[in-house]
């Protein structure tokens, strides 16, 4: 059995993983297109600051971890996959025969028309390869000017301040995380930047960038101009969909497929980035683009693709986020169900915000600033569907409880059963 | 036969001295907020509740993880973070479903409760036996685990 996989980030390299677990036989294959061992994006923010150097955002040891699983590694661009004779072309010509398939190809960013993104001083911040071309420009110094403040805007923003720039960010939503937060939450953020000397504008957009003497200018929809030697865009990102042209594999923002991360081919699955999962809160298909849902969908495709039939019932979207010291997180359906009821504590001189969301006796989302411990218990909560019964009442009152209400809804407290 | 903890929280009484042994053998202070294994309190009811990661088989906290930064001691079974890879990036302490991964300011990397080594000193501590360090198949804790495993399932089935 022949297992060849596209991409090599999580979901890819999860992917093989899982494979190599239920099939000590078959040849896998990873092929990626970036000239560095697979890595995570995830680790950039913290290569630009130099916590870690290249190395400390490698997935996996580069070179015992391959070869002890007996997983090929390829460097190379697959430029077309062809579903009718089960192969892959390569940018070199090579071709590649697979019985299974699986596309990981993740996303790229993707910048608003607006002219003069493509001066050599304006950047995105996606690879380890625009990481360099960061390091380069953002001197100690110099003034930086990042369009975005989404997920990724947000987290590069605190490697930017500690090189020691001058930061102006700009965004078009009316909040920092306009995605991920709501007004009182991402109002938050955007405060807090702004006592860090951040220039923050909100509900602001780009006009041009425009050479000038000393790199560009940056012309602002509230009428101001910036100078910086630098630009970087973060506005969003789409799935790498190209080498599928002419496959016949049914796409849509990414690529369709079933709850067994299967496309529309039967021997073709796709997982991370590219792929348009079930997202557990909506029942829906969609592109999440996020690291944790990546490396789901890479093991469930895995154990398809080695023939452990497993379902997938879908991913929490979810994110944390540290903003220069500040660090906010998100799960499921933050933004509340109509009809719902939402808990809230909001206390901005502490810069500490909880927002509960309920749907009758199940708690459906939540989101918070400032709060580091026991978060991952909210996804706990959302994805068990925990019936809350009294403690729901508890936690409108006091959003805080969320690790009590957990533990009287799953175990035995001792005597107390009937908590 | 690998042990685990097992905690009865009928035993407890709130003492805390299982927060600041903990604290003291991971921190070198005596600070119950910077413990791995924390007490919760149920005023309502009168009672407390000793919790930690229940070195689950699931390992979200290491599935997660983008730099391999989480491995599992193959002597304790415990998921254990590596200070020297992991970035401070935070994957994981949403990943975790029972909220036992917690991200430390002062550090800026994760931390989570490793069983000391196969020593645990909350256990150590505890006058009255809540928390105990015993054969893994038995223990409270394993339900503790499985029930939560449980109430999980909406993950994924096999079919």
């Amino acid at each position: 059995m022949q297992h060849i996989i596209i991409g090599a980030g999580p979901a890819g390299v999860v992917a093989a993983e899982t494979i190599r677990k239920y099939d000590s036989e078959a040849s896998i294959t990873i092929i990626g297109d970036e000239p560095e061992p697979p890595y995570s994006r995830m680790a950039i923010p913290y290569y630009l600051i130099k916590n870690i150097d290249e190395s400390g955002s490698y997935l996996r040891d580069p070179v015992n971890h391959y070869r002890n699983l007996n997983i090929e590694l390829v460097q190379m661009r697959v430029d077309q996959v062809d579903a009718t004779n089960k192969q892959v072309k390569l940018a070199d010509g090579r071709v590649r025969s697979y019985d299974k398939l699986l596309v990981a190809t993740g996303s790229r960013p993707v910048n608003p028309p607006i002219l003069g993104l493509d001066l050599p001083q304006v950047h995105s911040c996606w690879t380890l390869k625009d990481a360099r071309g960061i390091a380069e420009l953002a001197q100690p110094g110099a003034n930086v000017v990042l369009i975005g403040a989404g997920f990724i805007g947000c987290i590069i923003l605190e490697a930017l301040v500690k090189r020691g720039i001058n930061l102006s960010v700009i965004e078009t939503g009316n909040r920092m995380v306009p995605r991920m937060l709501n007004e009182k939450a991402g109002g938050l953020l955007k405060q807090w930047c702004l006592d860090k000397g951040i220039d923050v504008h909100t509900s602001c957009s780009v006009q041009s960038v425009i050479s000038a003497e000393k790199g560009v200018k940056v012309s602002l929809s509230d009428g101001d101009e910036l100078t910086a030697a630098l630009v970087i865009t973060a506005t969003g990102v789409k799935s790498n969909l190209e080498m599928l042209e002419g496959s016949g594999i049914e796409v849509d923002q990414g690529i369709v497929v079933n709850n067994q991360m299967q496309t529309s081919h039967s021997d073709i699955y796709a997982a991370g980035d590219v792929a348009q999962g079930m997202d557990f809160s909506t029942g829906k298909y969609e592109v999440q683009a996020i690291q944790p849902t990546a490396t789901d969908h890479g093991r469930i495709a895995g154990m398809n693709m080695a023939g452990k039939a497993t379902e997938h019932h879908g991913t929490v979207n979810m994110n944390v986020l540290d903003t220069v010291g500040l660090i906010s997180c998100s799960f499921g359906l933050w933004m509340g169900i109509e009809g719902g009821e939402q808990a809230e504590l909001y206390s901005p001189d502490q810069y500490q915000y909880v927002n509960l969301q309920f749907d009758d006796h199940c708690l459906i989302g939540a989101s918070c600033v400032g709060k580091t411990q026991h978060i991952g218990v909210l996804r706990g909560l959302i994805e068990s569907k925990i019936t809350l019964g009294v403690w729901r009442k508890r936690l409108l009152g006091n959003p805080n409880l969320i690790m009590e209400a957990y533990m009287a809804c799953t175990q035995e407290l001792g005597y107390n059963q009937k908590l | 036969m690998q042990k685990s903890l097992n905690i009865d929280p009928a035993k407890c009484t709130g003492c805390l001295q299982c927060e600041m042994a903990c604290s003291y053998e991971h921190t070198g202070v005596f600070n119950p907020s910077k413990s791995f294994i924390k007490v919760f309190t149920f005023h309502d009811e009168g009672r407390f509740a000793p919790y930690t990661c229940t070195q689950c088989e699931e390992a979200w906290c290491q599935r997660a993880c983008p730099v391999d930064a989480i491995s599992i001691d193959l002597t304790t079974g415990a998921k254990v973070i590596s200070d020297d890879k992991c970035v401070g990036c935070k994957v994981c302490t949403i990943a975790c479903p029972f909220g036992t991964v917690n991200y430390s300011q002062d550090t800026g990397k994760v931390v989570k409760c490793d069983l000391c080594g196969g020593d645990p000193k909350c256990a150590t501590a505890c006058p009255t036996d809540a928390i105990t360090y015993v054969d893994a198949d038995w223990t409270g804790y394993s339900r503790m685990q499985a029930s939560a495993a449980k109430s999980l399932h909406s993950i994924e089935v096999t079919t």
